[in-house]
């Protein structure tokens, strides 16, 4: 379908869901089942819709960083907030896939450190896709509390997985010192920063620096360990020792410009390399080092089309465009809904993230709580693994099966978890549900695709294993605003705790009351139920963000194009365990 | 070949071959010693016949448009006119090189050069105009005047004699007639300087005019002439072949003046009488035939508006640029004309055959500034797009997008005529086409001629020439732009970055082209600083999905969605603002946006990162400067690298459409260098004088 009115889409929306005869090309679209009318369908739409708005309030929040006052001592001295040099970095009309905005939520107790008081995320400077990681300067004078070393530590995972180009606009005062035991010394500190730095200029993984404000310390060696830097006149400062440090230790006297600053730094030290007359100057000439990475996407993009040329409306070609799906998305919202008891088909959330609802499934008739299949995200094909229910041995067989499908061709994998867990019982266990469960496990672990999982449900037990959780390293993973995560649910878990207890009472010969039972239960519950929560999760960084469960298909088309800068090498699995 | 041109006549041919005097010369190629526009309209026309066609080209004309159109092209030497167009003999040459038997002049240039005229006689090529003897008669004012006079046509009469006395005087204002004139031969800005309405009036108004005359110049000597209160130009069209024929084809009225040039034209004069019409047209005949006229020629007039009276003015030799609107009205091709009398052949029509029907106007498009003065200017058409041509609409151009207005010719970049069944439609049509024709990239009167064709005297056709002074106030309202066109302007950006990033990505499988803007659970708010009409206006656009919202100076945010739409044959934005749709024009050249719609084009300046300007003074590479403010020729460089120079100095000439341009000392500064020599062209923005920057050497 070529839409010239590539803007109003929401006019083809109603195109797409007119009733049309079915014609062999249409086969492998999905067929929605999904009931607007019913109550149930508008009782999940309305409450997802409150879980989006908090998401977007919560968003808002963090938004303005260190607060009005900060805000304005910032902006008087002439500095961009970080998220509007982001803006000035990447190309205009270019998306910005933020990372994890909400890390650090109601972490530190009174202490907010919105965003961990650090911008990351993925956008396309002069047509590179580039992993951004920006010092927010009004959130505690952008020091690094440890969610702040772990999101750009994170970020730098995400640029070494994907080989995209690292971007700092560094403003920070350096390690929180209250703090310091939990920002210094470990392997995943401070120090890992330019580690990762080294190792990913060894690699061939530009990094480029620009120094926007302090840069003190460890700090320092962002732009000295950069491959290119850039500093701004009057505001950038580089160091190890800053000035009140430097006269404790020496008794020297010495202004913060004297000591490290543009002038300095450019005309006599050489620590950077281009003289920036201010932000949006240094924005520019960052854009220049990205051009002139002689990456082929870079080469291929004409920078000077994007500002200077003139345009007329009349001979600039339309775009074509990728078949969109034939549902909208934000059906989405009363498909699922907030109550992960209820269970929907997975295939109604797939028919809403790919390419024209288009889906071949795999080994549909067995196995049939887990739904594997292939289909197109923006024309890229992609191995899609989703959750219907509890997983069964015959499960966990189609899906390594499926896996290493996707392996051997390189397929890249996406994960959409719904899932409380592996069958439980004698008769599982019989069928060896640990094995084959395992099997599944070692599958997701081992191949070597891009792999990106959307929580969109539950994440329960090994059940998060099997469908690539944290641990199993996918290139970015995503929280729909209803999720849970805990290696049980809460009730469950409540009443484990209840009957262990019950039964060291009997050993005791003592009672356990029912009221007993609640007063234990209680409280196991509350907490599951906290640190069930996506908020929860989000703030310690166990996933990149929460997503709106309408952008899905946008965040996974973003997610994959960045990876696709690595598109995986050969994959050898462990062993089978057969 | 003159048979088959003969054919091409069609139903129009009277007679030909069966006439055949000795004065028959078949024309089977014709060299256009002229340029642009006018170069294009004969090089049409003449293929239109069968006629090849020989160009000359200046070196910038090299890849004009009329060297491309023509079969042949030849360089007649350097920019300058004088250098190029305006060279006879070399012109001649290239004619006689090129085989061509006869030279179209077009306007301006040799058109009305007796030597060139006599030059080509001698060198047995045909020269496309009349007999040099009518040029030169025609040239001399007091000789055309009194063979006008001998011949019956109206002239303005006056008294210019020695004798002061009041008698004389008396006895030459009655022959004049009233009202009349007393003007102190030495006066000057009104002072001494009367009108008597009627004879009782005379000597009361010649004393005064004396007595004023007296105590502001020392002298009390006056002379006398027929004043016209509120004249109109109103000219006749004329033909005449070389057998003695003349005709009229009806007359123009090009009242509508502004630094003594025409912008707007129209056939048949408005107001006049059938009657009138036939005068002006046998007194214009008459006068053709006075000096044995022979080809297109025009006979103006200058008309009363009040008891429509007229007087013979001056008799233009030539084709006139305005011609077309005659071609409209009765229906000719007056260069079709002009070939076939120079080939010897008797006129196409007889007066009795040539009709007139409706109305026809011609505005000139130039490139220009009419709120500075109506200074010409000269620069790049970076974005043109005309109205659609049609039998009722002709573009009469010879120019195309990219190409350049030069400072070294004429800086009319087209003609616009329209034809109506009436004034009213004609006139309803050219404001509607004006507002079609879109041009950026250098200054354009359009935004005039709209406001000049909508103005209510205009449409009540009450023109004279004074109209422009007569009406300033009303014809230059002040600018006033809504924060609509201000939310188009800023749409028409979002559009293009847009665009760009489609024309950089992958299309098919660009998630990051597909989801334009996005952020994950906010929606970005971009800001563009619009200046216009000296008044930036801030603007702000926020991105949610493919829907935007648009606030103009921290305003109501309103629902904004943008598209390009098809057009007829032709793409244009269409925005929907706060539910409002408009489809329009827009072109974008880095750092403006041009904003084209049926009141005209406004021009917004894009906010510019500050570092830009700063760059050069901080990093101390160059000082502050002194830029050309249009494109022209430095004339005069009055200073040198090491001089230092108080603020207003003058130091150095730039010479822009033949204006001088005094560049002076915005401070008291030392001059570092100077970007170029005399005689150099610099373009516009080009840095002239740069000063060594105090605060760096400090």
């Amino acid at each position: 379908m070529i839409r010239l009115n590539w803007l109003f889409r929401s006019s083809s929306v109603l195109l797409r869901s007119q009733v049309r005869l079915l014609h062999v090309g249409d086969a492998n679209v999905l067929h929605s089942e999904v009931d607007k009318q019913s109550a149930e369908y508008k009782e999940n739409a309305r409450e997802m819709a409150s879980l989006v708005g908090d998401l977007r309030n919560f968003t808002s929040q963090v938004l303005k960083g260190g607060g009005q006052k900060a805000i304005e001592r910032h902006t008087s001295r002439g500095k961009l907030l970080a998220r509007e040099r982001i803006n000035l970095l990447l190309d205009k009309g270019s998306p910005f896939l933020e990372l994890s905005a909400l890390a650090g939520h109601e972490l530190y107790g009174e202490e907010v450190v919105n965003s961990g008081g650090i911008v990351t995320g993925v956008g396309r400077v002069c047509g590179t896709e580039c992993l951004v990681v920006a010092n927010d300067a009004t959130v505690k004078g952008g020091s690094y509390y440890p969610i702040t070393v772990k999101k750009h530590l994170r970020a730098q995972e995400i640029a070494q997985e994907n080989r995209l180009p690292c971007i700092y606009l560094v403003d920070s005062g350096g390690a929180n010192l209250p703090r310091q035991a939990d920002v210094f010394p470990d392997k995943l500190h401070f120090g890992r920063i330019f580690y990762n730095q080294a190792n990913m200029s060894a690699q061939g993984i530009p990094q480029i620096a620009v120094v926007m404000g302090s840069c003190t310390a460890g700090g320092a060696y962002v732009p000295a360990m950069a491959d290119e830097s850039i500093i701004v006149k009057k505001q950038g400062t580089i160091f190890l020792a800053g000035p009140p440090l430097v006269k404790a230790a020496t008794g020297e006297e010495v202004s913060a410009e004297d000591l490290g600053g543009a002038d300095l730094h450019c005309k006599t030290s050489g620590v950077t390399d281009h003289y920036a007359l201010d932000d949006e100057h240094a924005l520019y000439l960052a854009r220049q080092i990205v051009s002139n990475l002689n990456l082929s996407a870079t080469n291929s993009y004409n920078d000077q089309l994007m500002h200077s040329s003139q345009v007329n409306f009349q001979t600039a070609t339309p775009p074509s465009a990728v078949e969109e799906p034939r549902y909208d998305a934000e059906e989405l919202y009363g498909i699922v809904g907030p109550n992960l008891t209820k269970s929907f088909d997975v295939r109604e959330v797939i028919a809403r993230i790919v390419d024209g609802s288009r889906f071949t499934e795999f080994k549909k008739l067995y196995g049939e709580t887990l739904v594997c299949g292939f289909a197109k995200l923006y024309g890229h094909t992609v191995g899609i693994v989703g959750n219907n229910g509890v997983l069964f041995s015959e499960s966990a067989l189609k899906g390594a099966h499926f896996i290493q499908l996707c392996a051997q061709r390189k397929i890249p994998l996406v994960f959409l978890q719904n899932i409380t867990g592996f069958m439980v019982g004698r008769d599982a266990e019989a069928n060896g549900i640990a094995k084959n469960g395992a099997k599944m496990v070692t599958a997701v672990a081992c191949a070597n695709v891009p792999k990106f999982t959307v929580i969109i449900g539950g994440s329960y037990g090994a059940g998060n294993y099997g469908m690539c959780g944290r641990a199993y390293s996918p290139r970015f993973l995503y929280m729909w605003p209803n999720s849970r995560i805990s290696v049980m649910g809460g009730t469950q878990a409540a009443n484990v705790m209840a009957q262990i207890t019950e039964d060291q009472r009997k050993r005791a010969g003592k009672e356990f009351s029912e009221e007993e039972a609640q007063k234990l239960k209680a409280p196991i519950v509350e907490m599951f139920e906290a640190e069930g929560s996506p908020y929860y999760s989000t703030a310690r960084l166990w996933d990149d963000g929460i997503i709106d469960p309408a952008n899905t298909r946008q965040i996974l088309g973003l997610s994959l194009k960045a990876a696709l800068n690595n598109a995986g090498q050969e994959t050898k699995f462990g062993v089978f365990r057969m | 070949m003159y048979a088959r041109l003969l054919r091409n006549f069609g139903a129009n041919a009277r007679c030909f071959a069966t006439e055949a005097s000795p004065k028959v010369r078949p024309i089977s190629k014709i060299l256009i010693s002229n340029r642009g526009e006018i170069a294009c309209r004969v090089i049409r026309t003449a293929r239109k016949l069968g006629v090849r066609t020989v160009a000359v080209f200046s070196d910038p004309d090299e890849k004009s448009m009329h060297t491309q159109l023509a079969d042949e092209s030849y360089r007649v030497g350097e920019a300058a006119s004088s250098a190029s167009y305006l060279r006879g003999e070399r012109i001649l040459d290239i004619a006689k090189r090129s085989g061509a038997q006869a030279i179209h002049p077009g306007y301006g240039f040799l058109s009305e050069s007796v030597e060139f005229a006599e030059l080509c006689q001698r060198e047995g090529i045909i020269f496309m105009g009349p007999p040099s003897s009518a040029i030169r008669d025609m040239g001399i004012k007091s000789t055309s005047k009194a063979i006008m006079a001998a011949a019956g046509v109206p002239i303005i009469n006056g008294y210019h004699g020695d004798d002061q006395s009041d008698e004389c005087l008396q006895r030459e204002a009655d022959k004049i007639g009233f009202p009349l004139m007393i003007k102190a031969v030495r006066g000057g800005g009104g002072k001494g300087m009367r009108i008597a309405e009627k004879p009782d009036d005379f000597l009361t108004a010649l004393n005064s005019a004396r007595t004023e005359s007296e105590k502001s110049f020392g002298d009390s000597s006056v002379l006398l002439e027929r004043y016209v209160r509120s004249p109109r130009h109103v000219e006749v069209q004329v033909f005449a072949d070389q057998y003695g024929d003349a005709v009229y084809l009806w007359e123009r009225d090009c009242s509508v003046q502004r630094r003594h040039q025409k912008i707007i034209e129209e056939a048949p004069a408005p107001g006049l009488s059938e009657d009138l019409r036939r005068e002006l047209g046998e007194a214009a005949v008459r006068a053709a035939k006075a000096v044995g006229y022979v080809g297109a020629g025009t006979v103006e007039f200058i008309l009363d508006k009040e008891d429509l009276s007229f007087h013979f003015m001056e008799m233009n030799t030539r084709l006139q640029v305005e011609h077309p609107i005659t071609e409209m009205i009765t229906g000719t091709d007056l260069v079709e004309w002009q070939i076939r009398i120079a080939a010897g052949e008797p006129l196409p029509l007889k007066q009795s055959e040539i009709t007139r029907r409706g109305h026809a106007f011609e505005a000139r498009i130039y490139a220009e500034n009419p709120r500075g003065g109506f200074l010409p200017g000269a620069g790049p058409l970076r974005y043109l797009s005309t109205p659609q041509p049609s039998n009722n609409v002709r573009v009469e151009t010879g120019v195309r997008e990219g190409d350049e207005v030069s400072v070294h010719y004429d800086p009319m970049i087209a003609k616009l005529v329209v034809w109506g069944e009436n004034r009213t439609q004609a006139l309803n049509s050219l404001v509607a086409r004006l507002g079609e024709y879109h041009i950026s990239g250098l200054d354009t009167n359009i935004n005039f001629l709209i406001d000049l064709a909508s103005h209510p005297e205009f449409q009540l056709a009450n023109v004279h020439t004074g109209f422009i002074d007569e009406q300033f106030d009303t014809l230059f309202p002040p600018i006033i732009i809504s924060p609509q066109q201000v939310s188009q302007a800023a749409l028409a950006l979002v559009l293009n970055e847009l665009q760009a990033a489609f024309r950089n990505g992958n299309k098919d499988q660009d998630p990051f082209v597909a989801t334009p803007n996005a952020r994950l659970n906010y929606s970005l708010v971009r800001r563009y600083d619009l200046k216009a009409n000296e008044k930036v206006y801030s603007v702000a656009v926020k991105f949610d999905g493919e829907d935007m919202q648009i606030q103009v100076d921290n305003g109501d945010w309103q629902d904004a969605k943008v598209e390009r739409v098809q057009d007829g044959s032709r793409l244009k934005i269409r925005a929907n603002i706060n539910s409002n749709v408009t489809t329009y024009n827009a072109s974008i050249d880095g750092t403006s946006v041009s904003l084209f719609s049926e009141s005209g084009k406004v021009d917004f300046e894009v906010g510019q990162p500050k570092f830009l300007s700063a760059q050069g003074d901080q990093l101390g590479a160059v000082g502050s400067r002194i830029v050309a403010p249009m494109p022209g020729i430095l004339e005069k460089v009055l200073v040198k690298p090491g001089d230092k120079v108080k603020k207003g100095e003058n130091l150095a000439v730039l010479i822009a459409m033949k204006m001088e341009h005094i560049l002076k000392a915005p401070k008291d500064a030392t001059i570092k260098s100077i970007g170029g020599a005399a005689g150099d062209n610099v373009a516009k923005g080009a840095a002239v004088i740069t000063f060594v920057d105090e605060e760096v050497e400090k």
